[in-house]
């Protein structure tokens, strides 16, 4: 079901649930896959959100983009605030409730990553999202541990751009045992939309994760969100998989697969990378596609 | 029932009594075995409560910001350092108006590590919006407890129960611990008017701007004044159910007196041993039980000090470059009113360090003989000179 629309295209209780006025940047990739997101998960969801784009995003006081009640919440507390959510849900006895933490890579990997471990490891029954547009994007771009290497951010400027490889969180997450793990694009709706909807039926810890390009801060035009998205996936530089239950499979294998620079080069951040990096990031994303697989072999 | 319990288990009774839902905490000494006994109540099916066992005391905060919002009562107690980490999510749950009680057991800041009594760890948080409660006795932590409910649910504040490390945690005394059908009668069900509510989806905790945000802070703070009326009527009720007294402040032996001692927490017991043998020896002296201290009642602390020529308060905290934050709080309190008395301030007793009445008696005395308030606040007990060496076996020198 590669790049088709046909689940996606299809009607749910869920298409409403983000209304026009949303205050984001033009082509911001966390906006479409909030849209993406709610139309799997349907109106019985509670969304928590911490500091990130999605705070101002979601609109301002006293008006919601989001038609789902939505606790907005301190930078570093979006997994345990979602589990008190669902512990005063589940007090009230209100069943059927996706209890769903919507997050940024710095609330994600960086600041948030103490708690998100802890829920994670109590197993709380959340579904914690990461839109991660790989910088702290809300501040005007300044390096997060999300951040890849040879990206330029205000932190990371020409001269002393990022070297050190992106944090692997997955690996972290799935080290805690979770019962659900996926990544998800917003290129491939289907295959977004099915993991949502297969995310609410699970209980336990779930995390999806989703590259979220940021056209004012990756230096791409606001129309080149989707096909940057896309290009992440045919690169296999961020591969589309989950893991339920410790079983890892691989749910879109691009046919064409193309090289990282076609990836890199179309962003501004990656405008001061040697041709040496670009070679280094291609080794990288080979084998981390060759060890995917082999998990996937199991 | 007539029970002998540490001031620890006094507060963990008075959560079962409240039938909290949701209990988040992290272990810190000597608040921890609140969170013991509570566990113990959740496994043997005394506490229908669901206990989240975080990572962090920010966490413990904001798991119950969540469970709160989600519109159940919620629980949470820590200490010292765990309360300062708490300090950002203290703010948005006073600022999300969300009627949880803490218990913070007083105890030292850090460094050097120090368990032992102290106030300045939450009366550094006295700007988070809090209302603040102070406790002498393990009875008057229980009943607190269940006021706390009541004061936080009637206001949509938090409230914050305060009681000192040790003297109060972890010694034992009578307690008489209500029946639940009692404590229910006082303290019915909770019925918040907002929570995440599926039915009607609102968002909590959005961006303000400039043109609300000041109404926003102004109306939390008028609920925050309106709290001290409001926990005179509630201590009232209290009264009428169990038969137990309480009040915004407290005064001992006030009514003739010249010289009033102003103390919260367990120094206020010693005080009033102190109190007495002043009397005994002919000195009007009289002693003010601050309660409450935020809000700060001010026109209590003014009626109760009125006539009075000197008030002397004795500080267990201390605010580095400005000294005792309660004689300072005083001070400020009775700078508007008619005839105000002298103000004048000591510290005493920080990171546990023992004061007896004969300690308080030499406060008072010194006090009585100067003829005004000096610039610093009197550091009775403390050592000068050379520390004494400690020897090869870690005693120290007779």
């Amino acid at each position: 079901m590669q790049n088709e629309f046909t689940l996606s295209r299809q009607p749910t209780d869920g298409d409403h649930l983000l209304q026009p006025g949303v205050l984001s940047c033009q082509g911001c990739g966390g906006t479409i896959a909030m849209k993406l997101a709610m139309k799997g998960l349907g109106p019985r969801t509670v969304v928590v959100i911490p500091a990130c784009c999605w705070a101002i995003i979601v609109g301002t006081y006293p008006y919601s983009a989001l038609q789902v009640p939505v606790l907005q919440v301190p930078f570093a507390t979006a997994a345990v605030c979602a589990s008190g959510v669902r512990a005063g849900l589940d007090a009230r006895g209100e069943d059927g409730v996706t209890v769903m933490a919507w997050a940024g890579d710095g609330g994600t990997f960086d600041i948030g990553l103490q708690s998100l471990s802890g829920a994670a490891e109590r197993n709380e029954d959340i579904l914690y999202v990461c839109y991660d547009n790989e910088a702290y994007m809300n501040t005007g771009v300044q390096r997060s541990s999300a951040t890849p290497p040879g990206a330029w951010t205000t932190t990371t400027p020409d001269g002393a751009l990022k070297m050190e490889p992106k944090k692997d969180l997955a690996a972290i997450l799935l080290a805690h045992g979770i019962p659900y793990l996926a990544t998800a694009s917003i290129a491939y709706p289907d295959d977004l939309v099915s993991k949502f909807r297969k995310a609410r039926s699970i209980r336990g810890t779930r995390f999806i994760h989703m590259l979220s390009p940021c056209p004012p801060g990756w230096g791409i035009d606001p129309d080149q969100t989707v096909r940057v998205s896309r290009l992440a996936v045919q690169t296999r530089l961020f591969p589309l998989y989950e893991v339920v239950e410790g079983r890892t499979t691989v749910t879109v294998n691009p046919e064409a697969v193309k090289p990282v620079r076609e990836y890199l080069g179309l962003q501004g951040r990656f405008g001061q990378m040697s041709d040496d990096m670009t070679a280094a990031v291609q080794d990288s994303v080979d084998s981390r596609w060759e060890a995917l697989m082999a998990e996937a072999a199991g | 029932m007539r029970q002998v319990i540490k001031g620890n288990h006094a507060v963990s009774q008075g959560v079962r009594l409240a039938r909290v839902k949701v209990i988040s905490a992290y272990p810190i000494t000597p608040q921890t075995t609140i969170v013991e006994e509570l566990s113990e109540m959740c496994a043997r099916g005394q506490l229908d409560s669901r206990y989240i066992k975080v990572e962090s005391e920010h966490s413990a905060m904001a798991a119950v910001i969540g469970s709160a919002s989600a519109g159940v009562r919620s629980f949470t107690a820590t200490s010292s350092q765990g309360l300062l980490l708490m300090h950002e999510v203290l703010h948005w749950a006073a600022g999300s108006r969300l009627p949880i009680v803490l218990t913070n057991v007083n105890r030292a800041v850090a460094p050097g590590w120090n368990i032992w009594a102290d106030q300045t760890d939450s009366l550094a948080q006295r700007d988070t919006g809090w209302i603040q409660i102070y406790a002498e006795s393990n009875q008057e932590v229980l009943d607190n407890v269940l006021m706390a409910y009541r004061l936080a649910e009637t206001v949509m504040l938090p409230v914050m129960l305060a009681y000192d490390a040790f003297f109060l945690s972890h010694t034992s005394e009578v307690v008489d611990v209500p029946e639940p059908a009692e404590a229910d009668a006082f303290l019915p069900a909770f019925t918040p008017p907002f929570r995440l509510d599926l039915e009607n989806p609102r968002m909590f905790g959005g961006m303000v701007g400039p043109d609300m945000y000041y109404e926003q802070r102004y109306a939390q703070h008028q609920d925050a004044l309106r709290a001290a009326d409001v926990y005179r009527e509630i201590c009232r009720e209290f009264d009428e159910a169990f038969g137990r007294k309480y009040d915004l402040v407290e005064t001992y032996r006030t009514e003739d007196a010249e010289l009033v001692v102003a103390t919260a927490g367990t120094v206020t017991s010693v005080s009033r041993i102190a109190v007495d043998r002043l009397r005994e020896e002919g000195w009007k002296v009289g002693l003010l039980k601050l309660r409450m201290i935020r809000p700060v009642p001010r026109r209590h602390w003014q009626k109760a000090l009125g006539g009075v020529e000197k008030v002397v308060v004795i500080d267990r905290n201390l605010s580095p470059g400005l000294g005792g934050v309660l004689a300072s709080e005083v001070r400020s309190a009775l700078h508007a009113a008619e005839a105000a008395p002298q103000v004048f301030a000591a510290v005493a007793g920080l990171g546990g360090r023992d004061v007896t009445p004969e300690d308080v008696a030499g406060i008072v005395r010194a006090c009585r003989e100067a003829e005004r308030p000096g610039d610093e606040p009197l550091f009775w007990g403390l050592k000068t000179g050379e520390p004494e060496p400690a020897m090869e076996d870690g005693r120290h020198a007779e």
